[in-house]
C-alpha cells in the first residue's frame, strides 16, 4: 500500500499542490457563485462558477485518488450464482409443506383467487373515465354544425373574397371558434381559369377563392409554407407537399391523402361562409375514418 | 494526508453513530463486503457510470424545477420581464417556464442543466448499451440486466419527450399533435387510446396536468426502481472483465471499492456535474421564449426534436405515403414508421441475448468479455443496425440539411431512402472484413491481448485457464471459444 505518508518526493509535492490548488479554486468559485446569486443572478456567471466549484473538487479528488491512494489489483473468486442442489431441495421442501396446507382447503383458496381476480377486473373500469368515447369529434369540425358559419381571420373579422390576393395565404377560422385545434383553414385566391376543381366540387369556390384544411393529412401539422411559383403547399414537419391547383393532392413526402376542401359561398353581406363541413375528416388518418365521414 | 490516516482517525462521534445503527441493523458485515467489492477497470466501463451520474443530476434539477413550474392550461396574460411576449395570452405552463427562465434566480441555469443532463443521460445510456452489445456482456448470466436496461432506455426516451412537451410552447404543442396523430393511427384501439390519454380530442383539457404527473412521478419512480435493480444485479453477479493476465471466467481482477474506486467515482460524478453546470449556464438549449406559446395553426419551420427522438422523426419522413384501405377501414401511414418500427426495434433489442444464444447454441456463463473483432458476425450485425438508425437520424434533419447545403429536399429524401437500404449491408460487410483482417494481423506477432492468456501466470491455476480459449480464434465453433459450463 502506498499512501501519502512516505517522505514527500518532488512528484508528491507537485501532486499535493495540484490538489490544493484545485480545492482553492473550488472554494473561491463557490463563494463567487453566492455573490452572483445575491447580486441578482446571471446565467452565464452562475454556470461558470458552479462548474468551477464542482470541477475544482472533481479535479482535486481525481488527483488525490491517482497519486495518494492504493491502486493494487486484487483477484477475487466469483461466487457461484446458481444455488446448490441442497439449497434447492431445502427450499422446495419448505415451499411444498406450505403449499399442502393450502391445498387442503383447495376450494377456499380458489375462491380467494377468484375474489382477487374480480377486484382486478373491476379496477380496469376507472380507466374508462380518463376520456370520452372517440368518434364524432375526430370526424367533424365547428363548420359542420347546423349554421352556415362565416370564415373569420385571427382577429375574428369576417372576410370578403376581395380581401384576398393571388400568392397570399390567409388562415381563417369558423366564426366563434378562432383558435380551435381542428378548424384552421387556408384561403387561397387564384387567377380565373387556373384552378381545376375536382369532379363534384365545381361549386365549392367563390370568385376563385379556395379553402382547404390547414392540417396536414400525415400527422396533423399546420401546412404553412406556400411555394408560390409552383403553387405547392409544404408541410414543415415532414415535408409533405400538396398541389393547391389540383385539389391539394399530395405530390411529395409521406402524406397519403389530399388536404380536405371546404365548400364556400358568400352570405347576403358578401362575407365568406362554409356551406358544409370539410370534404373529409381533417388531420391524420385513423382506423375507421372512412366510416365516420 | 492520505486516505489511510483519515479512516483511522474517525472521530468518536462517528464511531458511536455507526455503532448505534449496527446495534439496530447488524450491517457491519454487509457494509464491509460492499467496501471490499472488486471492480475491474476499463475506460468503457465508465459509460454506465456516466449515465448514472447524469440521471442523478436530471432528478435533482427536476425537483428544483417543480417548485416553480405550474403545469396548468389556464390562460393568463404574460406580465413577466421578457419584453417581446408581454401582454400575450398564454397558458400558465408556458408563462411559468418563462418565469423560470427570466425571473427566478438561477432558474434558467437549472432548466438548461435539466435539459442538457437529460440529453447526456440518454446519449451515455445508448453508448453504454453499445459497449454491452459489442463486448458480449449481455450473455448469461446477465440477460436480466439487459432487459432492465432496455426498459430503462424506452422509459427514459418517453420521459424526455414528455418533459419538453410540458412547457406548452410552439415546439412542444407541435410534437404533441404529432404524438396524438400517431396514437389514432393504431388500428382498432387507436382512437380510444388517444381519447383516454389526451382526455378527449387534441389538445385535450387535462393533457399538461397528466403529462406532468407522468413526467415527475410515474416514470421517474419506475426508472429509479429499475436503476436500483440494475445496480443490485451488477453487485450480485460481479462486473465482467476483459481477458488478460491472471483473469479467468471464475475470478474478478480489479480494484476494491474502498477507497480508490469510490474516490474515482466521486471524482467522475463531480466532473460530470461540473460540465453539465457549465453547459447549463453557457450553452443555450430549448429557448422556449423564441418559439412563442402554442397556437394550433402555427408551426416554426425547421423545428427539431431532441436527438433521441431524431430517428423516429426521420422514419416518419422517409416512409412513403402508403395507406392500406379496405371495406371502409384503413391503416394510416404513420402507423408503420411510428408504431411498428419502434415496436420491432425494441422487441428485437430486448430479445437479442436470447436470439444470439439460440443462434450460437452457446448457453454457458460468460464473465470474460469479447473483443468486438473476435465476434465478426455480431459486430457486423451491430454496425449495420447502427448504420440504419444513423441514416434515420440524419433524415430527421432533412430540412435543416437542405437549408444548410442549399439542396432540394426532394433530392435529399431520395438519397436518404437509398442510403437507408444500402448503408446497412455495406456497413455490415465492411465491418466483417475489417474484423477478419484485424484478427489476421493480430495472429503472427501475437498481440498483447493474445499472449496474455497463453503463458501461465504463477498465481492463478493453469488448469482453470485452459477452459478459456484464446479469444481471437474465430474459426472455432463459437460454442467452444469462451465460457465455462455451469450445469
Ligand atoms: C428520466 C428522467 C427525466 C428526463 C429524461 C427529463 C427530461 C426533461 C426535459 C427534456 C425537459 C424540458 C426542459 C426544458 O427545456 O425546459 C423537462 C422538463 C421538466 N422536468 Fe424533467 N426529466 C426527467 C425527470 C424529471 C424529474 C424526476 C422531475 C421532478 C421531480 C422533472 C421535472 C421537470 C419539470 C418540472 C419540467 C418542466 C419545467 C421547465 O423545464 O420549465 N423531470 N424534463
Ligand atoms: S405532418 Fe405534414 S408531413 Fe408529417
Amino acid at each position: 500500500m502506498s499512501d501519502g505518508r512516505e517522505p514527500p518526493t518532488g512528484e508528491h509535492r507537485r501532486a499535493e499542490l495540484v490538489v490544493a490548488g484545485a480545492f482553492v479554486v473550488s472554494i473561491v468559485a463557490a463563494l463567487l457563485l453566492a455573490v452572483v446569486y445575491v447580486v441578482g443572478g446571471q446565467p452565464q456567471l452562475e454556470g461558470t462558477f458552479l462548474g468551477l466549484a464542482l470541477g475544482g473538487m472533481g479535479v482535486g479528488v481525481a488527483f488525490w485518488a491517482r497519486c495518494f491512494m492504493p491502486s493494487d489489483e486484487v483477484t477475487e473468486e466469483r461466487p457461484e450464482l446458481a444455488s446448490s442442489e441442497d439449497e434447492v431441495a431445502a427450499f422446495t421442501a419448505s415451499f411444498e409443506a406450505g403449499e399442502q396446507t393450502l391445498a387442503r382447503r383447495g376450494l377456499l383458496a380458489k375462491l380467494g383467487l377468484g375474489a382477487l381476480g374480480a377486484l382486478g377486473l373491476a379496477a380496469v373500469f376507472p380507466i374508462r373515465s380518463l376520456g370520452p368515447r372517440p368518434g364524432a369529434g375526430l370526424a367533424t369540425t365547428p363548420f359542420g354544425g347546423a349554421g352556415r358559419l362565416r370564415l373569420v381571420d385571427g382577429e375574428g373579422h369576417p372576410i370578403r373574397p376581395g380581401d384576398l390576393a393571388r400568392n397570399q395565404l390567409l388562415t381563417a377560422w369558423p366564426e366563434g371558434h378562432v383558435g380551435a385545434a381542428d378548424a384552421p383553414t387556408l384561403l387561397l385566391q387564384f387567377d380565373p381559369g387556373e384552378f381545376v376543381p375536382l369532379p363534384g366540387r365545381e361549386g365549392w369556390t367563390v370568385e376563385n377563392v379556395v379553402a382547404y384544411s390547414k392540417l396536414c393529412t400525415h400527422t396533423g401539422c399546420p401546412v404553412g409554407l406556400y411555394q408560390t411559383e409552383l403553387d405547392l403547399l409544404l408541410c414543415p414537419c415532414h415535408q409533405s407537399t400538396f398541389d393547391v391547383l389540383h385539389g391539394a393532392e399530395p405530390v411529395f413526402g409521406p402524406a397519403a391523402r389530399p388536404l380536405p376542401q371546404l365548400p364556400l359561398d358568400v352570405d347576403d353581406q358578401g362575407f365568406l361562409i362554409a356551406t358544409a363541413d370539410f370534404s373529409a375528416p381533417v388531420g391524420g388518418g385513423y382506423w375507421d375514418r372512412g366510416r365516420s365521414s | 494526508m492520505g486516505a489511510g490516516s483519515t479512516v483511522h482517525k474517525a472521530t468518536p462521534l462517528s464511531r458511536r453513530t455507526a455503532r448505534w445503527f449496527d446495534a439496530r441493523l447488524g450491517a457491519a458485515s454487509f457494509a464491509r463486503k460492499a467496501l471490499d467489492k472488486v471492480f475491474p477497470d476499463h475506460w468503457s466501463f465508465l459509460l454506465g457510470e456516466l449515465a448514472l451520474w447524469s440521471l442523478i443530476i436530471v432528478l435533482a434539477t427536476g425537483v428544483y424545477l417543480t417548485f416553480f413550474f405550474d403545469a396548468s392550461t389556464e390562460e393568463v396574460v404574460y406580465q413577466g420581464s421578457y419584453v417581446p411576449l408581454q401582454g400575450v395570452e398564454m397558458t400558465k405552463a408556458y408563462a411559468s417556464a418563462l418565469d423560470l427562465s427570466f425571473d427566478v434566480r438561477a432558474g434558467l441555469m437549472m432548466r438548461q442543466i435539466h435539459h442538457w443532463a437529460a440529453n447526456v443521460y440518454l446519449a451515455t445510456t445508448v453508448v453504454h448499451l453499445m459497449r454491452i452489445y459489442f463486448t458480449g456482456a449481455f450473455r448469461r448470466p446477465r440477460e436480466l440486466n439487459w432487459l432492465i436496461g432496455v426498459a430503462m432506455l424506452i422509459l427514459s426516451i418517453v420521459n424526455g419527450f414528455v418533459g419538453y412537451s410540458l412547457l406548452d410552447d410552439q415546439l412542444s404543442g407541435t410534437g404533441l399533435r404529432i404524438a396524438y396523430n400517431i396514437a389514432i393511427s393504431v388500428p382498432v384501439g387507436g382512437t380510444w387510446l388517444a381519447s383516454l390519454f389526451f382526455g378527449g380530442d387534441f389538445p385535450g383539457p387535462d393533457l399538461i396536468e397528466r403529462l406532468f404527473v407522468i413526467h415527475i412521478l410515474l416514470l421517474p419512480a419506475v426508472i429509479v426502481a429499475l436503476v436500483g435493480a440494475h445496480l443490485a444485479l451488477v453487485a450480485r453477479q460481479r462486473h465482467t472483465q476483459f481477458p488478460g493476465p491472471g483473469r479467468s471466467e471464475r475470478n474478478v481482477v480489479g480494484e476494491r471499492v474502498w477507497p480508490t474506486f469510490a474516490a474515482k467515482g466521486l471524482a467522475v460524478f463531480l466532473l460530470t456535474t461540473a460540465i453539465l453546470s457549465a453547459l447549463g449556464g453557457l450553452a443555450q438549449i430549448n429557448p422556449v421564449w423564441l418559439y412563442g406559446p402554442y397556437r394550433p395553426a402555427e408551426v416554426s419551420s425547421a423545428s427539431q426534436p431532441d436527438w433521441y427522438m431524431g430517428w423516429l422523426d426521420g422514419a416518419l419522413r422517409l416512409w412513403p405515403g402508403w395507406e392500406i384501405r379496405a371495406f371502409g377501414f384503413e391503416l394510416p401511414t404513420p402507423f408503420y414508421p411510428s408504431v411498428l418500427l419502434p415496436g420491432v426495434t425494441f422487441t428485437l433489442l430486448a430479445l437479442w441475448p436470447f436470439l444470439e444464444a439460440r443462434f450460437t447454441k452457446d448457453r454457458r456463463e460468460h464473465n470474460l468479455l469479447d473483443r468486438p473483432r473476435s465476434r465478426p458476425l455480431r459486430t457486423a450485425f451491430g454496425m449495420s443496425t447502427l448504420a440504419f438508425y444513423t441514416v434515420l437520424f440524419f433524415a430527421g434533419a432533412s430540412d435543416v440539411l437542405a437549408a444548410t447545403f442549399q439542396t432540394s429536399v426532394n433530392g435529399l429524401f431520395r438519397t436518404f431512402r437509398i442510403l437507408l437500404l444500402v448503408a446497412p449491408p455495406v456497413a455490415g460487410f465492411v465491418t466483417y472484413r475489417l474484423c477478419r483482417e484485424m484478427v489476421r494481423r493480430d495472429r503472427p506477432g501475437a498481440s498483447a491481448e493474445a499472449t496474455a492468456v497463453a503463458p501461465a501466470a504463477p498465481d492463478d491455476g493453469a488448469a482453470r485457464r485452459r477452459e478459456v480459449a484464446p479469444e481471437d480464434a474465430p474459426e472455432h465453433d463459437p460454442a467452444s471459444t469462451a465460457g465455462v459450463a455451469r450445469r
